[in-house]
């Protein structure tokens, strides 16, 4: 039986590298798929191109493509990737020097453009999901407003021959599903398989969280060689049943609770877990482990999709001002706890409007919350921690500074200050129809 | 006994809400998971962190449960104070709940 076979050489932004090349070179693969776009950062690279037009997109594209395209251009491996972020375009641009340094010519390189839609956004009228105000209230502060695409852009750039897809904003596991749709010619409204090749995308788009990263807990579920923590691979069958491994000799593992921690991770009602393309059911998924590092994963469904994409927000909040000083020794908590009351004291003295505050102890409270951790031990060692949001950046470096001005004027043996004052980029959602996204795909070669 | 002898657990976030899986090791502790780890008493343990909604997703297939918890994540992790802003500890914390020693029977 004919399987596909896909690699993730990325989970998030700063992930390794290293283990991306080993999947090129030792996984077998027919595709290499890196994610590399969390929530706030296409807004962050949005600001990047405001001030430099050829930036905004993934700092790490060009470290990334060196070390990969001379073994993907050698097998045949074709890459899609949403390092794009702000500027599919510049990144193909980038991509395709890259490719030229290497002496690697006739590269298909395309750009997937579309996801932008704050112009769309601005002239409609559109809410805001997590408030129920109109999109026009956050008019002054938006940066940015890029909808999750689906599949279909980066079909028609697999079709029309590309060896790099490069996206701005899609939905992950569209960038999984993609191919699954290029190779196996599933229909439009296969809700069965495109609900399968869903599940195939999100089990496989945080990269190493299935193969045995965010997972070990000593003495509970032990993972050997986490240092050496190889990147996963799908073994997709025409029907969309998966079997998820790895490269042979890297480290971590695969286990039916890997896997099942990672089809949970970041899934509300298992049943209607919504996409661009479909809405998928994962809740009468199985697993069976059929080999060492290899299971099994099938019963995924679908149902049709609401014709609706996501659109993240990105607009300007707010800003935070951060301290943190340690105490440790004899009456270390309540040195820390003197020490959070002086700055609180400090800031009503001084004037400093504070829209929020969280003042706390960590290895005592910030975490856990005063209830859960009113029990514990009291330790050696604490670091007083002090955050707060101001209307502006001068505030926020106020409440740094207080925290700075403890070494003399705080409690005794007070060491190892840090202080941070930044912007925050808020994000807040809305749903557009998915005809509004006007996605196009432009094609250049090395 | 606690509930890390029986299961492990991930959390996951999207904006302000937080999830947690919990999973039991072996599915022969599946149905006393579902019986005592209500959405109740998962609010319960998480009320200094969460005054909002609770819901419990069953996935008896895979011997697992998925909490979602509104309101968990100090406004998210885009903007919140917090410095666990993801909620990333919240996936441990979990399995520290005291729950009954002894399995249940298998329902027919």
């Amino acid at each position: 039986m004919r399987t596909i076979r896909l690699g993730a050489g990325a989970g998030f932004s700063g992930d390794r590298i290293d283990p991306a090349v080993d999947l090129a070179r030792n996984g077998e693969i027919d595709y290499l798929i890196f994610e590399c776009l969390a929530e706030r950062t296409i807004a962050l690279a949005q600001q990047a191109k405001m001030r430099d037009p050829s930036q905004g997109y993934d700092p790490l594209l060009a470290e990334r493509m060196l070390a990969v395209l001379p073994d993907c251009r050698r097998k045949g491996i074709r890459i899609i990737t949403n390092m794009g972020a702000a500027n599919p375009l510049a990144a193909a641009q980038k991509v395709r020097a890259v490719a030229r340094q290497l002496g690697l010519a006739g590269l298909k390189i395309a750009a997937v453009m579309g996801d932008d839609v704050l112009d769309q956004v601005m002239a409609g009228d559109y809410s805001v999901m997590e408030t129920d105000e109109p999109v026009q209230a956050f008019r002054d502060r938006l940066i940015s407003a890029n909808a999750y695409l689906g599949a279909g852009p980066i079909l028609r750039a697999l079709q029309e021959g590309a060896d790099v897809v490069i996206t701005g904003r899609a939905s992950d596991p569209a960038l999984f599903l993609a191919p699954l749709i290029h190779e196996f010619g599933w229909g439009k409204e296969d809700w069965t398989r495109l609900g399968r090749g869903i599940l195939v995308g999100h089990l496989l788009e945080c990269a190493g969280q299935i193969t045995g990263g965010y997972f070990a807990d000593p003495h509970y579920k032990d993972v050997p060689d986490l240092a050496r923590l190889g990147m996963p691979i799908g073994e997709v069958s025409e029907d969309g049943t998966v079997v998820i491994t790895k490269t042979p000799g890297s480290g971590g593992k695969v286990s039916a609770a890997t896997c099942k921690e990672q089809l949970l991770y970041e899934i509300h009602d298992p049943r209607r877990y919504f996409q661009p393309d479909v809405v998928a059911d994962f809740s009468n998924v199985t697993m069976e482990e059929i080999g060492p590092d290899r299971v099994r994963i099938s019963g995924a469904d679908g149902s049709p999709k609401t014709k609706l994409l996501k659109v993240s927000l990105g607009y300007v909040d707010s800003y935070v001002g951060e301290g943190q000083i340690s105490y440790a020794g004899p009456g270390a908590v309540e040195r820390g706890k003197l020490a959070l009351r002086i700055i609180e004291e400090r800031l009503r003295l001084t004037g400093l409007r504070c829209k929020e505050m969280r003042s706390e102890l960590i290895g005592v409270d910030s975490i856990l919350g005063g209830h859960l951790s009113s029990a514990a031990p009291m330790p050696a060692e604490v670091r007083a921690r002090i955050a707060g949001r101001t209307e502006s950046l001068e505030d926020a470096q106020r409440i740094a500074q207080e925290v700075d001005a403890l070494y003399l004027n705080g409690p005794a043996g007070g060491g190892g200050v840090s202080k941070s004052a930044r912007e925050i980029i808020g994000i807040v959602s809305t749903l557009i129809p998915e005809d509004v996204a006007r996605t196009s795909v432009e094609m250049m070669e090395s | 006994m606690r509930l890390r002898e029986i299961a492990h657990s991930r959390a996951g976030d999207k904006g302000d809400t937080s999830n947690i899986s919990v999973i039991v090791y072996d599915m022969a502790d599946y149905p006393c998971l579902e019986r005592w780890l209500t959405a109740d008493r998962v609010r319960e343990h998480f009320a200094d962190l969460t005054k909002g909604e609770v819901l419990r997703y069953e996935l008896p297939k895979l011997g697992a449960l998925n909490f979602v918890l509104r309101g968990a994540l100090a406004g998210g992790v885009t903007r919140s104070l917090a410095l666990d802003a993801h909620g990333k500890c919240l996936g441990p914390m979990i399995l520290d709940i005291e729950i009954p020693e002894g399995r249940e029977e298998a329902p027919a």
